[in-house]
């Protein structure tokens, strides 16, 4: 007897995704739809779209949403709880959007411990507006702003969300994890199910770092860029568990 | 029998490749002669009879295209 071990999760519309072919966006929006599902949160669950590549994010998680303006996922999601606390309110940004132009709002919501979800996806480029270098762009990464490489002098280092955040009081876990190969896509996914748990138990700020791809703007197949992730920006940003307010 | 079975949404498919790569018993091709609506290359499998059901390949797949049945 044939038993299903895998279908599209519940957690998601029928829209077909905006993404590029083998964009890492799709594997996120999946582990964020079956933590809602399989948590039973769902129906109450609000997601914050961000500017960027996930702009259309609303249209496929299948629960309600609201669109924020550039960089104020947040600030937004800070009012949303507030005003519906029994409400599960998670963002779902870019690092175009977090680290670059919304990294105040961001600093500010954890640093007030508000009891939200942050799914940040770094991809180290700006996706939807053409591969310009974004904050998290690695040191000789070519982009359409950054030529011949990025360099240092001229464009500063690489921004560690993580282990900034890290620093902060109010966040009650951080996690950065990967998704390019199945293992670590189900890490990814126990990181997110996780965070999910400790804003149902009020616990506070939670935020998960996906390193993450953009095959068009690295100009790479995607399984190369699944490659490149492994090899290139993990020795950059490290996996791992950066906080966690339950084991201490 | 087949210890798993997997079925592809083909019209969703953007013919990414990731399931072929991650595939471990290679079973998955890029079908070159066959398109879909919004013209990419649509995944088929070679050898329905070698899966595994271990569900890799939709873990991977960005669209949420694939389906893993498995026997028991």
């Amino acid at each position: 007897m044939l038993e299903v071990k895998y279908e599209k999760s519940k957690g998601l519309t029928d829209t077909k995704l905006s993404y590029c072919p083998g964009c890492a966006h799709g594997i996120v929006h999946k582990l964020v739809a079956e933590a809602l599902v399989e948590l039973d949160i769902l129906d109450r669950a609000i997601a914050i779209a961000s500017v960027g590549c996930s702009v259309f994010s609303y249209q496929f998680f299948n629960c309600d949403a609201q669109q924020a303006p550039h960089g104020r996922a947040c600030a937004l999601a800070t009012g949303a709880k507030r005003v519906l606390p029994d409400n599960i309110i998670f963002t779902y940004q870019g690092d175009g959007d977090l680290a670059s132009i919304g990294i105040a709002e961001t600093i500010h919501a954890a640093n007030r411990g508000e009891n939200i979800t942050v799914i940040f996806i770094n991809n180290a480029i700006y996706g939807m507006t053409g591969g310009q270098m974004a904050p998290t762009s690695l040191i000789g990464q070519k982009t359409t702003t950054s030529q011949d490489g990025r360099n240092q002098p001229n464009h500063g280092n690489p921004i560690k969300i993580s282990e900034m955040f890290a620093t902060i009081e109010g966040v009650a876990y951080l996690e950065r994890v990967s998704v390019y190969d199945p293992k670590h896509v189900l890490n990814a996914k126990k990181a997110i199910k996780k965070a999910f748990q400790y804003q149902k138990e009020n616990r506070g700020f939670t935020m998960i770092e996906v390193v993450s791809t953009c095959p068009v703007n690295w100009g790479m197949t995607p399984v190369d860029a699944m490659k490149w992730a492994k090899s290139d920006m993990e020795p950059v940003f490290p996996l791992g568990i950066f906080k966690d307010k339950g084991a201490e | 029998m087949p210890k798993g079975k997997v079925t592809f949404n083909e019209e969703l498919c953007k013919g990414c490749g990731l399931c072929v790569e991650y595939c471990p018993t290679h079973i998955l091709y890029q079908d070159i002669k066959t398109l879909n609506k919004a013209g990419y290359n649509i995944i088929k499998v070679s050898e329905p009879d070698k899966c595994i059901g271990c569900a890799f390949c939709a873990i991977m797949c960005p669209d949420s295209v694939i389906k893993v049945e498995v026997n028991k």
